[in-house]
């Protein structure tokens, strides 16, 4: 668990501006993007912006790293692949991480993201993070 | 005559960043847009860094960008009649951007052929030969439902939102 960590990425003005926060029960985190019209990427749908759903995961699966292991910095992602499944309501999204493997540099995790029914996911991702573990 | 492809995004090309709240709230402007291109400028503001340390934006705002600059291009390259959804985006970040730098991605429609188009982009600080990151994403045109259909096409005919 790095704590500290968690907080400084809680607190980064792009995460605090769209009011990402965390629910937490031990080691596992669900994050929640609550809905804003400033998410909205196409009013005619409407749908949230496939940015937005992605940046979101994004920062779930470093939350989930910091959660896991105490580390010495940040998460960087390396690559990450986000596959679209349905359009994003203009709702709160919810999401979850998933680590595949995490050695003593880089971290291989899943992500994905689902509004009203868990088993109807809106996206999922997939990528590598370089990771510094702590001591 | 009939409007040229090039006439037809001339005169939508402000309705497709300023028709999306997402974009607009974090500042892209568009700066080109051709048949099958796009290219989209992502301002360095202090609101959107993610690494209060380093002064870096945060990888959602290149993400966010690189997919908004590859909707465009795919919508262009579909010949500017429908909006089409993304169906993956890929990104390989290859270097922080630099603080106080802004991001401007360069987004090309490598084909496009039905409800399908396959688009790359790159996003860099200012030197394309060293970009920050690399994208490649599939877009398709999904069917809407008829009232986003016809939002659409009447955004399209006028050149106004709503």
């Amino acid at each position: 668990m790095s704590e500290a960590l968690i907080e400084t990425l809680l607190a980064a003005p792009y995460v605090a501006k769209f009011g990402i926060r965390f629910e937490r029960k031990g080691d596992e985190l669900t994050g929640v993007l609550p809905y804003a019209e400033h998410l909205v990427g196409n009013p005619l749908v409407p749908a949230l912006h496939g940015g937005a759903v992605g940046a979101f995961l994004e920062v779930i699966a470093s939350a989930t790293l910091l959660a896991s292991q105490p580390l010495a910095r940040l998460p960087k992602p390396i690559d990450v692949a986000v596959d679209y499944l349905r359009p994003a309501r203009p709702e709160d999204v919810y999401a979850r991480a998933f680590i595949g493997r995490a050695g003593a540099r880089v971290a291989n995790i899943r992500a994905e993201a689902w509004q009203a029914r868990r088993d109807a996911p809106v996206a999922s991702l997939h990528g590598h993070f370089l990771i510094k573990p702590a001591g | 005559m009939a409007e040229s492809l090039q006439d037809l995004l001339n005169r939508l090309a402000p309705l497709l960043v300023d028709g999306s709240p997402h974009a607009m709230a974090l500042g892209f402007t568009l700066e080109g847009l051709g048949p099958g291109n796009a290219q989209m400028r992502a301002p360095y503001r202090e609101d959107l860094v993610g690494d209060p340390e380093t002064g870096v934006l945060h990888g959602g705002v290149v993400t966010a960008l690189l997919d908004h600059a590859c909707g465009i291009a795919a919508f262009s390259g579909l010949g500017a009649n429908d909006t089409p959804a993304t169906l993956d985006l890929r990104i390989d970040y290859m270097r922080p951007a630099e603080p106080g730098k802004d991001v401007v991605a360069e987004a090309e429609c490598v084909r496009a052929h039905g409800l399908i188009a396959f688009v790359r982009a790159i996003a860099h600080d200012g030197d394309e030969s060293d970009p920050v990151a690399s994208a490649q994403a599939a877009f398709m045109v999904t069917r809407p439902s008829s009232e986003a259909a016809a939002k659409a096409r009447k955004a399209i005919e006028t050149g106004q939102m709503s």
